[in-house]
């Protein structure tokens, strides 16, 4: 698997610092944050390949965050995480380009196939664009 | 609303309606009583007046003619014919011949010596001089002459009637006595009753006739003074303990006044008899609105406590549903706060996981034990993940769709996904799909669910070699409702159980088995749909579920 970057943005601390850790040990290069805009600041700085992003957080919802990340990032792509499963925040996302949605708990495995997934698509599109 | 409400609102009912029934009867009936009463008065005193002008009239009448059959006698025979007692008697014959009345004739002249006379007191009178009497006098300026009744020489009582005659410078009198039965018979006949009485008086006061009860013949009758009356009068008067009503009227020739009284008891007789009759009426009147009402407020206050009964069940339906609404939301809270602390375990059991891949973990003492409880921790979050899962779906407006569905095709397909499992267990499922089915326009995606739960739970419940029973037909009463029956020959319900089955959460499977929620979240969406689920079970002969799906339901 490519080392890629995957940044992880959601406000339960326990969740983002285990998801970093584990990223890592998969041979990925991840960061997390714990709110939109520091989410942001790591995705301007780090230019991602992935995003992982909460729907629900304080300050900032999912929602915006995507929207700021599509427009200043287009390429990266993001997945969607959500703990109430609800279906409308769910399409909304997809229409604004978010990869994939996914409702909360998600197995580490699954969630790391996703990202994988979403890596492969960020490769496809680049190529495209090139 | 209590009993003791309902039986302070019917009395309140039945007051006001009696009294808006009652009063206007009541008044009514006075209003009649009342008129009846004046109306009958006047009439009484109408009646009595007529009677008293009439009898009037009649005796007027007869003393006119007497007075001008004298007249006549008078103004056609000379005096001297007159004067001549044989010729006086065939006069006289001739006049008692036409009426009894009379009962003498005598002819006076100007000094007041009889020259004549007929009748049956001849010796008696004939030496008689009224020069000194007031007659005399009285009817040589009156031209004719009535008496008051007296008894005189004969003891009868009797009056006189005299006309004075000028025949060739001579005056001269034609004088007759006229029997007064004749006058009291004239009276009599106002006499009406038992208690009513009439008799003449003169300008003295004295009777001139003998009446029945209000005293002798020429005395004082035991009457109001009537004597001096100028015109006919009417009244009512209180004499001697007794209302006795009283016309008089003054006769002109002679100078009399006719008195007739009535007993006005005795006339109202008749106005009682109506009263009674009214009153009889009204109290039937009274008794049928009384009965009306009581019998119709408490028809009322039934139907009203009917009504309220079915008010407060659709209250409390309404309340369940709410209820439930509440709780589907309460439990879509707690399931998403428990998603984010269930995806932190997972993912801490998952990376103890991967530590443990590394060789020296493997090394460990515990390390198989560690292992042990990492799976058993995943297993949990898994399940923990189905409940939280489901609650949601439980607890959100789901998201639905309509389109033209063929129940039948869906059934088949329901079937399908069961057909291993039902294969499995050795239980045979027989379909009786109704061909003529008419379609639907529903949520297909939800209509599956139901039936994938229902016929899933009958296969649960026959549990090793039994049979389930699929059908479909239309309603037979109203023919755009589709049914659907699901029936297995399991062990059934209990009569205890089975109002529950519905409740979210209640299960009589193991923990691990079943959360409880599947009929709950069907019957919800059935309702949703516009449909209805009903259960029918027997403990020891199985259990039927009846769907009923509406032609053109919505679903929302």
């Amino acid at each position: 698997m490519d080392r890629f970057k995957v940044i992880v943005i959601d406000d339960e601390v326990d969740f983002v610092d285990t998801m970093v850790k584990r990223l890592k040990d998969k041979g990925l290069e991840s960061y997390g944050a714990m709110n939109g805009p520091e989410g942001l600041e790591l995705v301007e700085s780090k230019d991602p390949d992935v995003v992982v992003l909460d729907v629900k957080m304080p300050k900032m919802s999912g929602i915006e965050v995507l929207r700021e990340i599509k427009k200043k990032k287009p390429l990266t792509e993001v997945i969607m995480l959500t703990g109430h499963g609800s279906v409308e925040a769910g399409i909304q996302g997809l229409q604004l380009g978010a990869y994939n949605y996914v409702m909360k708990p998600v197995p580490f495995n699954e969630l790391l196939n996703l990202i994988v997934q979403a890596y492969d698509r960020k490769l496809i599109e680049q190529e495209r664009d090139v | 609303m209590s009993q003791k409400y309902f039986e302070k609102l019917g009395l309140k009912i039945i007051a006001v309606t009696l009294g808006f029934s009652l009063i206007p009867l009541f008044a009514l009936g006075a209003t009649i009583y009342y008129q009846f009463n004046s109306t009958f008065q006047n009439k009484m005193i109408e009646s009595l007046r007529n009677l008293a002008q009439n009898r009037k009239s009649s005796l007027e009448l007869f003393i006119d003619e007497r007075i001008s059959q004298l007249n006549t006698i008078a103004q056609t025979h000379s005096f001297e014919k007159l004067a001549d007692e044989q010729f006086l008697t065939k006069v006289f014959n001739a006049m008692q011949s036409r009426s009894k009345s009379f009962i003498d004739l005598g002819i006076i002249d100007s000094d007041g010596n009889h020259l004549a006379y007929v009748g049956p007191y001849h010796d008696k009178l004939m030496s008689v001089n009224y020069a000194h009497e007031d007659w005399f006098h009285a009817v040589q300026s009156t031209g004719a002459y009535v008496s008051d009744v007296f008894l005189g020489f004969r003891k009868a009582p009797h009056f006189i009637i005299a006309v004075t005659t000028v025949q060739n410078n001579r005056v001269w009198i034609l004088r007759a006595t006229i029997n007064s039965a004749i006058i009291d018979e004239i009276v009599a006949g106002a006499q009406i009753g038992k208690r009513g009485d009439a008799f003449i008086v003169n300008r003295g006061n004295i009777l001139q006739t003998a009446p029945r009860f209000s005293g002798k013949l020429l005395t004082h009758p035991s009457s109001p003074d009537f004597s001096s009356s100028r015109g006919l009068i009417v009244e009512t008067v209180s004499f001697q303990g007794n209302e006795t009503l009283y016309a008089a009227v003054p006769i002109v020739n002679p100078n009399w006044v006719l008195v007739v009284s009535e007993d006005p008891q005795e006339e109202m007789a008749l106005l009682f008899r109506a009263h009674y009759i009214e009153a009889v009426i009204l109290a039937f009147g009274v008794f049928l609105v009384i009965i009306g009402t009581v019998l119709t407020t408490r028809v009322m206050t039934r139907r009203l406590k009917e009504v309220e009964k079915e008010k407060s069940k659709s209250e409390d339906l309404i309340i369940q549903s709410s209820k439930m609404a509440a709780l589907g939301k309460m439990a879509a809270g707690i399931a998403h706060e428990i998603n984010n602390p269930l995806q932190i375990i997972g993912d801490q059991a998952g990376w103890m996981k991967d530590l443990l891949d590394s060789e020296d973990m493997k090394q460990t003492e515990n390390f198989e034990e560690f292992e042990q409880c990492i799976k058993k921790i995943e297993r949990q979050v898994n399940r923990s993940r189905e409940i939280t899962h489901r609650l949601l779906r439980f607890g959100r407006r789901m998201e639905t769709t309509q389109e033209l569905v063929d129940i039948n095709q869906i059934l088949m397909e329901t079937l399908t996904f069961l057909e291993n499992e039902a294969h499995f267990r050795d239980i045979q499922i027989q379909t009786n799909y109704d061909d003529n089915l008419p379609k639907v326009s529903t949520d297909p995606n939800q209509l599956q669910q139901v039936f994938l739960n229902i016929i899933d739970n009958a296969i649960d419940a026959v549990g090793q070699s039994g049979q389930i029973r699929v059908e479909t037909f239309t309603d037979k009463q109203n023919h755009k409702q589709i049914m659907v029956k699901i029936s297995d020959n399991g062990p059934g319900i209990s009569r205890e159980l089975i109002s529950k089955i519905f409740d979210p959460f209640f299960t009589t499977k193991r923990p691990d088995e079943g959360t409880g929620l599947g009929l709950s979240i069907s019957y919800g969406i059935m309702e949703k749909l516009g449909g209805h689920i009903a259960v029918e079970s027997e403990e020891g002969k199985g259990t039927t579920f009846i769907i009923s799906v509406p032609q053109g339901s919505s679903s929302m």
